[in-house]
């Protein structure tokens, strides 16, 4: 049977198939649904860990423990669980691994495009790139067999396009692989100097027969073509991106991006006039050809910036413009993501913007207000800078700067990298003042649990990590909580932060508006003989508020009635009830 | 032969279920299917844009500028936005309800005037409509998106059996006599 899946929920799938026992995952876009389908096969343990450091850790754990074992991130997330990433190539597993990184070419929803394959170039591990949702099930068991045949943990490439793609996929049964035998093993598993020198070179012979797999496994393949004036050699989507574009020509695609075969690529090359690299983001493929002496084009012809399309493909290697659209005449204004109708962390980055403060932010919905009309952010950079960051800013200002600044971060953030942070600016007699904006869940990915929540992936009950009680034990004397809904009370608690000589956090908690169970209220409305058209109301950035015939208006189907607008009114103009 | 169709919107319109609604349509027509979707930052009200390739065999799940056969707007702004895509003689089904973006509302920018006369001219034979009245009519505003898909199934030549099943896979069993409603106005528009 078919099914039309997600790629994510397909890497899913494959790992039920496989048998695998254990998920432990940090969300992040575009990785987040593998592990949210995953949670919905009984027979997988599947958790949502603090970071993809623990997660990664975990999965490792599993695996030493002779469980087929997984977890799953976005590219920066890889960045966090490095540091276990690459001594595991030293130990390798007992049940089959599998870490799935999701890069995101395109920045869709992202920091930066760094790209994962250069992770499996340095730590010396084999990694898989599947091109459809049919792939994506199939090599998730492959990476898990391979993993098991050659001792080694497998990167499982994915990106934006294959991640949130749908495409057909054959269900399969699940394989229920016995839990393999643990044997204490301190050769394998205790990477002290003296093993872990006997190991290094382990790691080279296993490299050493990937790399002859990787001249005859059935995952890298060649597709005679009928033109063959241009041979392209690719990989994942830009494999679909060619097929599109040049249905006719010979094709290399390339399954297993770690190691790159030689003998294989030199074949296809000699068969072809010409060879291109279709590859996003860095010339992996390229370098590699070049490094063996075929001559090749690739980021010459694309770039190294952003996705690539088929358009771009016919454009540079057939000379073919795009067909002519219906393109609108004239310009239209962008319209840029923005915080939520209700959200909780508007009337924290109002206070903040009228406070005049410096913002270190985070990563987050709350990154959003850093857009106008809030415009209350100084600095993002990845999970946890904010914390880190101000301190560093603070040890370089002096106390004055302190009364000024503040550092915002959301409460999965904090809990994911933020704690650290802290400990360092309490232990480091640092005078930062913290905001935690907890709305109760894990927002810009979709609303995941997190160890603050006292919920677990399945939405259970479980043990709740007070953040109060964690930054008290982490040193700081002043802990404050308080309601971003009400301006007047998280205003005076901002303030109160600032004034006080050392570290203080203040708790801005108020639940995300789109959680179940929250509650919206009626729709606000404007009297409009009441209304002198002072914009006060349009100074929060409400999606909601809008401003026609110099008088401001609501609209009845976004407004949720949090009451903020409000409560800036100086005119009383905007009500509650029924509208007259 | 394959066929493009663009969904564009605004974050929270409920896009995504209007390409699952025909993911599982033209699956069940013996279609290769994909459909291309955006998550993230790109929603939270920001402009949303979902991709549905169906034919023999689809290779790219991404649409191009001058690829698509049909786009379907459910904001006219969005309509304007994705044109583009829309290949020459392609059928634009454009919601005529306007939703204010950030810019607007903030007074940095001007929500065009005459959204619905220009997009006429760019695409003629483009079907306006406003979704939003029979969709309240029907029980709720966000089924915008069901009362357009109504509106498509016009154009499509599918069975309408079809489009029900498609619906009853797609939807809650709680929310499903109030979006057959809403796709049965769509549908007599």
């Amino acid at each position: 049977m078919k099914e039309l899946m997600l790629g994510n929920q397909a890497v899913a799938r494959g790992l039920w198939q496989a048998g695998c026992r254990v998920v432990s995952s940090y969300p992040g876009t575009p990785s987040t649904e593998i592990t949210e389908y995953a949670s919905g096969y009984p027979e997988v343990y599947t958790e949502w860990a603090p970071n993809e450091k623990v997660a990664y850790e975990v999965a490792m754990g599993a695996a030493i423990g002779g469980a087929r074992a997984l977890c799953a991130m976005k590219h920066v997330g890889l960045n966090v669980a490095a540091d276990p990433l690459f001594t595991t190539a030293y130990t390798g597993v007992g049940g089959g691994m599998v870490a799935a990184v999701a890069d995101d070419p395109g920045m869709h929803s992202s920091q930066n495009e760094q790209d994962s394959r250069r992770y499996a170039v340095a730590a010396k591990l084999p990694m898989l790139e599947p091109a459809d949702s049919q792939e994506c099930a199939s090599y998730t068991a492959e990476a898990f067999r391979l993993s098991e045949e050659y001792d080694t943990p497998v990167l499982l490439r994915l990106s934006t396009r294959v991640s949130h793609s749908q495409s057909l996929v054959e269900l399969e049964e699940r394989q229920e692989p016995p839990l393999r035998d643990y044997q204490k093993d301190p050769g394998k598993y205790v990477m002290m100097p003296a093993n872990a020198k006997k190991r290094r070179v382990t790691v080279e012979e296993r490299m050493a027969a990937l790399a002859r797999l990787a001249e005859v496994t059935t995952l890298n393949r060649v597709e005679e073509g009928s033109d063959r004036r241009v041979g392209v050699i690719t990989a994942g989507i830009c494999y679909q991106y060619v097929r599109e574009a040049m249905p006719d020509a010979p094709v290399l695609k390339l399954g297993l991006l770690n190691p790159l075969p030689v003998e294989l690529i030199r074949r296809f090359a000699a068969t072809v006039d010409e060879v291109v690299v279709a590859e996003e983001l860095d010339p992996v493929i390229q370098s590699h050809c070049a490094a063996i002496g075929v001559k090749v084009r690739g980021k010459e012809l694309f770039g190294a910036i952003g996705e690539l399309s088929q358009n771009l493909i016919r454009q540079k290697l057939l000379g073919q413009g795009p067909a002519p659209g219906c393109a609108y005449p004239g310009e239209l204004p962008v319209r840029p993501p923005a915080l939520c109708p209700g959200c909780p962390h508007r009337g924290l980055f109002y206070t903040l913007h009228k406070m005049g403060l410096t913002v270190f932010g985070d990563i987050g919905c709350y990154t959003l207000g850093a857009l106008p009309p809030l415009a209350a952010m100084d600095t993002t950079l990845c999970m946890g800078a904010s914390v880190s960051g101000l301190h560093g800013f603070l040890k370089a200002r002096g106390a004055e700067a302190a009364k000024k600044a503040v550092a915002v971060i959301g409460d999965s953030t904090f809990v994911h990298s933020g704690i650290t942070g802290l400990i360092n600016t309490v232990y480091n007699r640092g005078l930062s003042t913290v905001v935690i904006l907890d709305n109760s869940i894990t927002g810009m990915t979709g609303h995941q649990e997190n160890p603050s929540t006292g919920r677990d992936i399945r939405h259970q009950p479980a043990p709740r990590l007070s953040l109060e009680e964690t930054c008290r034990a982490a040193g700081v004397e002043k802990v404050l909580v308080a309601d971003p809904g009400d301006l007047k009370a998280i205003s005076a608690a901002v303030q109160e932060a600032l004034d006080h000589q050392g570290p203080a956090v203040v708790i801005a908690r108020r639940p995300c508006i789109l959680l179940k169970g929250v509650e919206r209220r009626p729709a606000l409305w404007v009297e409009e003989e009441r209304c002198v058209g002072c914009r006060a109301c349009m100074t929060i950035g409400c999606p909601a508020i809008s401003f026609r015939d110099k008088k401001a208006r609501i609209d009845q189907t976004l407004c949720v009635g949090c009451g903020l607008c409000a409560g800036l009114c100086g005119k009383t103009a905007i009500k509650e009830g029924e509208t007259s | 032969m394959t066929k493009s169709m663009i969904i564009a919107g605004v974050g929270g319109q409920g896009t995504l279920l209007a390409s699952k609604l025909l993911g599982n349509l033209f699956l069940s027509q013996g279609y290769d299917v994909k459909v291309s979707e955006v998550h993230g930052m790109s929603q939270r009200g920001g402009s949303v844009v979902t991709y549905v390739r169906w034919g023999d065999r689809v290779a790219s799940p991404v649409i191009e500028k001058g690829e698509a056969d049909i786009l379907v707007a459910f904001e006219l702004l969005e309509a304007a936005r994705w044109a583009a895509c829309l290949k020459k003689g392609g059928t634009l089904i454009a919601n005529t309800q306007q939703i204010l973006p950030m810019p607007v509302i903030t007074g940095a920018a001007t929500y065009p005037a005459e959204l619905a006369d220009n997009l006429g001219q760019v695409c003629p034979g483009a079907i306006l409509i406003d979704a939003l009245t029979p969709a309240e009519q029907a029980g709720s505003p966000r089924a915008v998106n069901v009362v357009l898909m109504g509106v498509l199934s016009r154009v499509l030549d599918l069975p309408e059996d079809a489009w029900q099943q498609a619906l009853a896979r797609s939807i809650k069993p709680g929310l499903l006599a109030m979006n057959q409603a809403a796709f049965e106005k769509g549908r007599r528009l």
